[in-house]
């Protein structure tokens, strides 16, 4: 985001790997981590306000693919799809995949990603700020969120998951976990 | 030697931009409402009367204060919403209220005597006679300073009024006539100054055509920014237009705000806080714009050099300036 600090991308075979993969399980996990998260930050729902009902492309430049979300508590839907297919969207969020994980996590400014061009919006920009604002109160951590789908595994799979997680976050420059005042960001 | 140390006033657009602000150094959050009462009034910004009441617990805690913005000017017959905040913020144990209209400051004196009030930089009080007459008439206590100001104008003015006066430090600016301002209600139909929102999101469209941003405001094209260089905001105040052989930022560059340096100028003019903007930015920008003017403020406190930091990249067009602090003009 900054000229010392580029938003890293997607090395190239991560991305072909990525491609490899069956949409049909890219939905699945999405659709499991995308409930779970909802259940447990459901209050973002009250911000979403009728924007919960708005179609959204996220859409990951550095991804084979691009995500369609439809944020409705009483209907929520995910899926993984080409974004050469990706038609009857509300509003699209671009940008790489390091950026939209960053706003997730709360490394990054939404405002500043726009300003520094590594973001892009379209379509009902009043539905892309009412997501933005949800999802930066509801203090989202995508790496609690994947621990969660361990189930019973949980106990198992969490201390080697948080010792490899700041190692990842080095190596990659990609914020995986929350941003807390303690560690900060950069 | 160390001196009175200057407070620090920081935004917050949700209740947890709340709690950032204060881990990392805020003295005091301003924020408000989920409505047209303030002039956030974003989709997604703000305060239910339930994470008010929480926030102001959370900032209690922790030795900070809360102030509550209500800082639009009430529109004709549905002047009950705007009296309901200003009950709604003391009721939940708001330090103050953040207010600009003439009559929601009778109202406010009236019926919550005792009370504290700050006028807001949308009242536009620019001189000492101003000021003095809003501290007479409603008993304001601090007066937030429009940006129109040198750091000379503002020592003259603390000279002759007895209440506190803020000052904006970092973040976006408007242009300069604050609470008066109609580019956007012309393009919009909505009001910025009565919605509570300048440019409003259902008003703007973006696209990409070709390598340029193009951004729209109600069917006008403001901007069309080629790749590579920064966007600014979609407002008005900052389009890009061609008026007969100039093409360019016809009312003001896309820049923000960044008075760090002047900090010990500010406080030898007798300015008692310091404002920072951005209700409608991340948690990530507050955490960090917040820790960067704490540790400016703490140096000035001490007698220190103001440290150096570049916040550039938070700013709008990834440029900063001095505003009218340095004013060359007249």
């Amino acid at each position: 985001m900054s000229e010392t600090m580029p938003i890293p991308r997607l090395p190239p075979l991560a991305a072909l790997l990525a491609g490899g993969v069956p949409f049909a399980l890219v939905d699945h996990v999405l659709g499991r981590l995308t409930a779970g998260t909802a259940r447990r930050h459901d209050a973002l729902f009250a911000r979403l306000g009728d924007k919960a009902r708005a179609i959204f492309l996220i859409d990951p430049t550095d991804l084979p693919f691009a995500i369609m979300l439809r944020p409705d508590p009483s209907d929520l839907r995910v899926e993984a799809l080409d974004r050469r297919r990706a038609s009857g969207w509300d509003a699209r969020i671009a940008g790489p995949l390091a950026a939209l994980l960053g706003l997730v996590h709360g490394a990054y400014d939404g405002d500043a990603l726009f300003f520094s061009r590594d973001l892009v919006v379209e379509g009902d920009t009043e539905a892309v700020l009412a997501l933005r604002n949800a999802i930066d109160d509801a203090e989202i951590d995508l790496a609690e969120e994947v621990l969660a789908l361990a189930g019973p595994l949980r106990r198992l799979a969490e201390p080697p998951f948080r010792r490899l997680l700041p190692l990842a976050e080095r190596l990659s420059g990609v914020a995986l976990t929350r941003i807390t005042p303690e560690r900060g960001w950069r | 030697m160390t001196q009175a140390r200057l407070e620090l006033v920081c935004p917050a657009g949700t209740p947890a931009a709340l709690r950032t602000a204060i881990d990392a150094g805020a003295d005091t959050v301003y924020c408000g409402f989920a409505d047209e009462t303030n002039a956030r009034n974003f989709p997604g910004l703000n305060f239910s009367r339930a994470e008010m009441a929480e926030g102001i617990a959370y900032a209690d805690a922790r030795g900070a204060k809360v102030l509550v913005a209500i800082n639009t000017f009430p529109r004709a017959g549905a002047e009950a919403l705007w009296h309901g905040a200003v009950a709604d913020a003391y009721a939940a144990g708001a330090h103050a209220v953040i207010l600009a209209d003439l009559g929601l400051l009778a109202h406010t004196a009236e019926r919550h005597p005792g009370r504290r009030i700050h006028l807001s930089v949308q009242a536009a009080a620019a001189n000492a006679d101003a000021i003095n007459f809003y501290a007479a008439a409603f008993g304001v206590k601090r007066v937030v300073l429009p940006r129109v100001l040198s750091v000379q104008e503002i020592a003259a003015i603390n000279r002759e009024i007895s209440v506190e006066t803020e000052v904006f430090i970092f973040g976006g600016l408007c242009v300069m006539a604050e609470g008066r301002c109609a580019l956007s209600s012309y393009a919009t139909g909505r009001s910025p100054n009565m919605h509570g929102v300048c440019s409003p999101a259902s008003h703007v469209a973006y696209s990409e055509e070709g390598a340029d941003l193009v951004s729209r405001l109600g069917g006008f094209t403001i901007h069309r920014v080629p790749k590579a260089v920064a966007a600014p905001y979609p407002t008005l105040c900052k389009g890009h237009f061609t008026a007969g052989d100039y093409a360019g930022h016809v009312f003001e560059d896309p820049v923000s705000l960044d008075a760090a340096a002047l900090i010990p100028q500010l406080a030898k003019a007798g300015v008692r806080a310091l404002k920072i903007e951005g209700r409608q930015r991340s948690r990530a920008y507050v955490a960090e714009v917040v820790r960067t003017f704490r540790q400016a403020v703490e140096a000035e406190a001490a007698g220190l050099a103001i440290p150096a930091s570049d916040l550039r990249r938070l700013t709008e067009g990834q440029q900063s300036t001095a505003g009218a602090y340095r004013k060359t003009w007249r």
